[in-house]
């Protein structure tokens, strides 16, 4: 199966994220040099490059982790290049890190259940609310999905490392993001548990509607998950397109193989 | 204002705050400078650091009392100091290397509070100073005072700093006290055995500390209640310089030293120790503010 | 987890009513478990702030010290010359009428716990933007500061401190006062232990909990992190603030170092209250200050002289030995508490 043309339709010409010539430098170090890139509503883009090349360094720009040196980032026709982490966050624009993060001292279902969608800054009497039986719902309903459901009062920390990173997602779901920036999902996990993983992305994309950018080094699943790749070398977009045009391109051959 | 405007126009008592800033500053940056040691390597802060400064001051004025010049006493305080901070590590330090960062601060602050009242019990709570006997000398028309031995302290100082660093350079220990710091695991691999290194780490410094102490108890006055200032004054300069930059940290121990002379005589002694632990957390929260502009913080 | 709450509610029942009855009972201890009440507050307050939300505050006295001194400013200016009170030597004498004394210390009392809230507002928004050891060093230098500031303030007495006023003669025997500051005493345990349990099954306890296990990821899922860790700060602050203002008018006499702002004792004491009993536990800070002033009382009636070494050394014990505390040994992984469930 081919899950990007079983899908494709789906997408809108809507442009969710717009980056645009984006540059950011750490010392005399440039990790982004003048990065444009563009994730429609609905699609699924996929981010490669080899170690080094700035792709962690974008998703950290673009999430607010650290300020720009120059360009822009449009996310839902707003610029949001000045905002805090949290701020970006409350528009709908998620993030899972490379090592997985969760709060490992409650139980798995108050993990989803406390992170239900945060908008807006809560005033301080809504700061008081009791969680609803919508949200308790709604948060076994994703733990279902991601199959947890039976390990839902355990202490998340006591979970394995793969169960971790599936509660992770849950808690994504949970917080119903229109964007949601994926650094690696597959790092670590098991191969055999990866064709699992990559279905449950697809099934994120398609059944909650969510629009992913996914750093991945593992080519397989990327050629399989993305319906557009851009491939980083040296702070910079060497190369964008379909898959297929990204497999055959001699740019990014030679940029993995460290060719000049 | 008035206060402000009197010490400015008025260069004896410039010249005279910078002196002292200086001496005063030495010694802070020694202690300071075994603080990042213990926190570079072990990633232990420890509160306890004043405390094994007074220890070592108590060592120097009970030596004194023997009528030998109090100054032969620096390497018997450093000696003793060393032994106490190893066994402090073999007895509680070493428990409590691995776990999280906010153990091992409150337990170096109970081991604080515990040599604060044993000091207490064994020397008493009064005031105490130690005489070297060591004439004073005047400049600047008499306005200005230099007692010889805060001279003396000052330049002991950096001998101490600078055996230290060297040390820590060329010797074998020294090299497996850094190559720790660096990296605990491939130490280990390598053969290093890391709890000894931790063991010299956390001894040494207390011997820093012992040292400073002895200085210390010859230019000032002691009590057993007065270590944590030290502990918060070196705290202070090793977050302004950061950990491992040692002409960083002689700068801005000059630099708090002589801020807290002025500061002495703007507001008035009463309110020095106020002033010294509300510039902690005024720089503490200038950093962070810094830092926020980055969208990072103190951490 | 209804069984779970309702044993929780049993559980306040039976000490509010032991509460009630104990000081009829032993009435010459009334003082001593005054002070456990007390104690049982600042175990909680500081655990809603290091246990359930993650900052390890050394500084949480400062509030402590701040209730203390707005109580006792405010049982005194209504009816005389703060600067004349605190002059001390002993030159002038002042009485309060009963009306006077009564109508002081509500004033007192009630103001002491929005007063530290205020400040701890308004230090909250500076330094609890820093984490972790530099957050921890800042409050314990914040603690001796304001301590070191207030003694330098002569019309609040200075470092030799200031009285508080005297218990009228028209309102009874001394007996009546210490029975007045019990029940005032166990009055805000019930407010302080029922509010945070409530407030704690609400998704702010949820969301300080996250905020505690990982902050970078509450930020990045879009939690207004400062805003809810200055209302956990606030809230510690606004009960401690009370019992700093009981405990002053129980002593008698404030001074600002050995008293209201003492780090090196109930400073550090509400933070080892809190690890022996055990860390964002329930009943945790409950027990732990419950044996805590057993500890404390038995010090200072065998161990005299040497009290404080053992409190030290005891400190030191717990930490390194017992960091778990008691409850943290007995909880399994099935009674992790469930916010999702206690609705």
């Amino acid at each position: 199966m081919n899950p990007s043309s079983t899908h494709h339709q789906r997408t809108s010409n809507e442009v969710l994220l717009n980056v645009n010539q984006v540059a950011k430098s750490f010392g005399g170090v440039i990790a982004n040099n003048n990065v444009s890139l563009n994730v429609k509503k609905g699609e699924i883009v996929g981010l490669i490059g080899p170690n080094g090349s700035g792709k962690t360094t974008l998703f950290n720009s673009i999430c607010g982790s650290h300020p720009i040196d120059s360009g822009s980032i449009v996310f839902k026709d707003e610029e949001i290049k000045t905002f805090s982490i949290a701020e970006i966050a409350r528009r709908g624009l998620l993030r899972t890190f490379q090592h997985t993060k969760i709060y490992t001292g409650v139980s798995v279902l108050d993990n989803v259940c406390i992170s239900f969608p945060r908008k807006k800054i809560p005033s301080y009497l809504e700061m008081f609310n009791r969680l609803s039986k919508e949200t308790i719902a709604k948060a076994e309903d994703i733990l279902k999905f991601v199959g947890l459901y039976e390990k839902r009062f355990l202490l998340a920390g006591s979970l394995s490392f793969g169960q971790q990173k599936l509660l992770e997602f849950a808690m994504i779901l949970m917080s119903e993001p229109e964007l949601l920036l994926l650094d690696e999902p597959t790092a670590g996990v098991n191969p055999t548990l990866i064709n699992g993983l990559i279905q449950r992305l697809i099934d994120i994309n398609r059944r909650y509607g969510v629009t992913l950018l996914v750093i991945e080094h593992n080519m397989r699943v990327i050629m399989s998950l993305a319906h557009r790749i851009y491939c980083l070398a040296h702070g910079e977009v060497i190369e964008s397109g379909l898959p297929k045009q990204i497999k055959n391109s001699k740019k990014v051959i030679d940029a993995y193989l460290g060719a000049k | 204002m008035q206060d402000l405007l009197i010490f400015f126009s008025n260069p004896p008592l410039i010249v005279q705050a910078i002196l002292n800033g200086l001496v005063i500053g030495g010694l802070f940056s020694l202690v300071a400078y075994g603080l990042a040691l213990v926190w570079g390597v072990m990633n232990i802060i420890n509160v306890a650091q004043g405390e094994f400064v007074i220890l070592g001051a108590y060592v120097t004025f009970y030596f004194a009392k023997t009528g030998y010049s109090p100054l032969w006493s620096i390497p018997l305080s450093m000696a003793v100091l060393y032994l106490i901070g190893w066994l402090v590590y073999r007895t509680i330090i070493f428990r409590i290397i691995d776990r999280d960062l906010f153990t091992s601060l409150l337990a170096t602050f109970g081991i604080s509070i515990l040599l604060q009242q044993l000091m207490n019990l064994a020397f008493g709570a009064d005031v105490q100073i130690v005489d070297a006997h060591l004439p004073t000398l005047f400049i600047m028309d008499h306005a200005v005072a230099i007692p010889v031995i805060r001279l003396i302290s000052f330049i002991l100082a950096f001998v101490i700093a600078a055996v230290m660093v060297l040390f820590l350079k060329r010797s074998r220990l020294g090299q497996a006290i850094r190559a720790t710091a660096q990296n605990e695991r491939a130490a280990k691999i390598l053969g290093v055995n890391t709890q000894r290194v931790y063991a010299s780490t956390f001894a040494i410094n207390a011997a820093i500390c012992g040292g400073a102490g002895a200085l210390v108890a010859m230019t000032f006055s002691i009590h057993p209640y007065i270590g944590l200032p030290y502990t918060v004054r070196s705290f202070m300069i090793v977050i302004f310089a950061g950990i491992g930059n040692f002409s960083g940290v002689i700068l801005s121990a000059f630099a708090l030293g002589s801020l807290e002379e002025i500061a002495d005589f703007v507001l008035g002694a009463e309110f020095r120790l106020a002033f010294i632990f509300s510039l902690l957390v005024i720089v503490l929260v200038w950093r962070n503010w810094r830092l926020g502009k980055k969208r990072e913080y103190l951490k | 987890m209804k069984s779970s709450l309702q044993k929780n509610l049993y559980g306040y029942i039976i000490c509010i009513i032991v509460g009630i009855f104990i000081p009829l009972v032993y009435p010459s201890f009334v003082v001593q478990f005054a002070f456990a009440w007390l104690f049982i507050v600042m175990a909680l307050t500081w655990d809603l702030q290091g246990g359930q939300m993650g900052y390890n505050s050394f500084g949480n006295i400062v509030f402590f010290g701040i209730g203390m001194y707005t109580c006792v400013v405010l049982q005194i200016i209504p009816f005389f010359s703060l600067a004349e009170w605190s002059e001390g030597g002993g030159e002038k004498t002042f009485t309060h009428t009963n009306a006077q004394y009564f109508r002081g210390l509500l004033l007192g009392i009630l103001a002491s716990g929005f007063a530290a809230s205020l400040i701890a507002a308004v230090l909250g928004s500076l330094i609890l933007r820093m984490r972790g050891h530099y957050f921890a060093i800042c409050t314990l230098a914040l603690g001796v500061a304001v301590g070191e500031m207030v003694s330098g303030i002569e019309i609040l007495g200075g470092g030799s401190g200031i009285s508080v006023p005297v218990w009228p003669e028209a309102a009874g025997s001394i007996d009546n006062r210490n029975l007045l500051f019990y029940y005032l005493a166990l009055g805000l345990f019930a407010l302080c232990f029922l509010i945070l349990q409530l407030l704690l099954r609400t998704t702010f306890g949820g969301t300080l909990n996250a905020i505690r296990d990982d902050e970078d990821k509450a930020e990045a899922m879009g939690i207004a992190v400062v805003k809810y860790k200055i209302l956990g700060w606030v809230i510690s602050a606004f009960f401690l603030g009370f019992a700093g203002a009981i405990t002053g008018n129980m002593v008698g006499f404030i001074d600002p170092i050995d008293v209201a702002f003492a780090g090196a004792t109930y400073g550090v004491w509400m933070i080892l209250m809190v690890i022996m009993g055990g860390k964002g536990t329930l009943w945790g800070p409950v027990i732990g200050a419950l044996i805590f002033h057993v500890f404390q009382e038995l010090f200072w009636t065998y161990l005299l002289g040497w009290q404080r070494v053992a409190l030290g050394a005891l400190i030191v014990i717990i930490v390194v030995f017992f960091p778990k505390g008691i409850l943290g040994y007995f909880q399994t992984r099935s009674q992790v508490k469930n916010l999702s469930r206690s609705t």
